[in-house]
């Protein structure tokens, strides 16, 4: 085999088998990855039952209540939901409806108290008239559809 | 590979990157110009984020080509290395502490995004992580080049280096889709239509495009450096100096 095509091939088994190697080592340890739990995850007991961890979906509509710097509001995956309570400030994109990271430690059933909360941006961006059409046209075909 | 022989010949880039250097950074210039512009005043706020998602025009494209610039330097590396091409191992060299760079600007401006609009500069999630993981192994690829005298050899040593951190490349992108992450997955792919409205997306492009071509004019101006470093000792460089022809 001329040396050039033994480097080739060097190079192209060497990355096959870091690849393999890595992918094994990322599944191992999926379950050390996960940034955040979801409140079924919790309750079907998958979540550390001590300690800190972080809990993530929506805050449910409707659910904040504010009372100075202390707020309380559901996280829910559209199954299952917890209540969190935390004191603090919240960050800009923390909203009803919107995505959110809590970390702390759950301290009854379905309550958690948080001592970071973090809200989850989404993929979407658009002007704000164009948001507000599209509110407008989802509630004129959810309104179709109820009649 | 006549063709590599021909044009791969460091005096003949020398004087090829040498013609090409002034279209590229204008077309460098046009287009970070008019895209700051349509970026920046033309683009319309966020119907959540308001003014603040600005920083994306910056933030997303030092990201992509973050990437980008590390398959191009491994390709290089790995190229200089099976088939001893001395402008593939140059070019390589080079192409490092541009990677690094839009590395560090997509971690700074990603981390300054992140304080108003998670709550924090920095989480251990798997896409920051695994970006801050693609910086190191720049970092690494000019120690291990820095550290070794002859140039072949460094090149050849650092090229190993830089093919095994391919690896991290598609972690990088699939990170979102693969683990729970705070960072959302990406509002632009091939497959689906785009997330980002269109008065968004094209100051967005046109930003991209402009920290592509600044990418290639530094990797021209950096590389006719690195070559006349190189072959100091030749008669070529010794007329080009002297100015006589």
């Amino acid at each position: 085999m001329r040396k050039q095509n033994k480097k080739l091939l060097f190079v192209l088994v060497g990355l096959a088998g870091v690849s393999v190697a890595v992918w094994l080592i990322l599944t191992a340890f999926r379950h050390n990855l996960v940034f955040f739990y979801s409140p079924t995850q919790v309750l079907e007991g998958k979540a550390p039952t001590h300690g800190v961890f972080r809990l993530g979906g929506l805050v449910e509509k409707g659910s904040i209540k504010k009372d100075g710097l202390k707020t309380t509001f559901t996280v829910t995956d559209l199954r299952h939901s917890m209540v969190v309570h935390y004191t603090g400030i919240l960050p800009d994109l923390f909203r009803q409806g919107q995505g959110v990271v809590v970390q702390g430690r759950r301290v009854g059933n379905t309550v958690f108290m948080a001592s970071q909360v973090l809200a989850k941006h989404g993929a979407n961006y658009m002007p704000p008239d164009v948001a507000a059409e599209l509110k407008r046209s989802m509630a004129a075909k959810a309104k179709a559809a109820l009649s | 590979m006549k063709f590599i022989h021909k044009y791969g010949a460091p005096k003949r880039f020398y004087q090829l990157a040498g013609t090409f250097i002034p279209w590229f950074a204008g077309i460098t210039a046009v287009l970070f110009v008019s895209g700051l512009y349509l970026g920046l005043y033309w683009a319309p706020p966020d119907y959540q984020q308001g003014d603040a998602y600005r920083i994306m025009f910056v933030h997303v494209p030092n990201a992509w080509m973050s990437m980008m610039a590390y398959v191009i330097m491994a390709s290089f590396a790995a190229t200089g290395y099976i088939w001893n091409i001395r402008l593939a191992d140059i070019l390589a060299r080079v192409s490092a502490p541009l990677g690094a760079s839009f590395t560090l600007t997509a971690l700074v401006t990603g981390s300054l995004w992140g304080k108003p609009m998670w709550g924090t500069y920095w989480v251990w999630d798997a896409r920051l992580t695994s970006e801050l993981i693609l910086f190191f192994l720049y970092v690494g690829y000019m120690a291990l080049q820095a550290s070794i005298d002859d140039a072949r050899r460094a090149a050849h040593a650092s090229a190993i280096l830089a093919i095994v951190g391919v690896v991290n490349i598609p972690i990088i992108h699939y990170s979102v889709y693969w683990w729970h992450t705070l960072h959302q997955p990406a509002s632009l792919t091939l497959t689906n239509q785009p997330k980002i409205y269109a008065t968004m997306l094209i100051p967005l492009i046109v930003m991209s495009l402009a920290f592509m071509f600044f990418y290639l004019t530094m990797l021209c101006v950096r590389a006719r450096s690195e070559i006349l470093l190189r072959e100091r000792h030749t008669d070529w460089v010794r007329k080009l100096v002297e100015g006589k022809p």
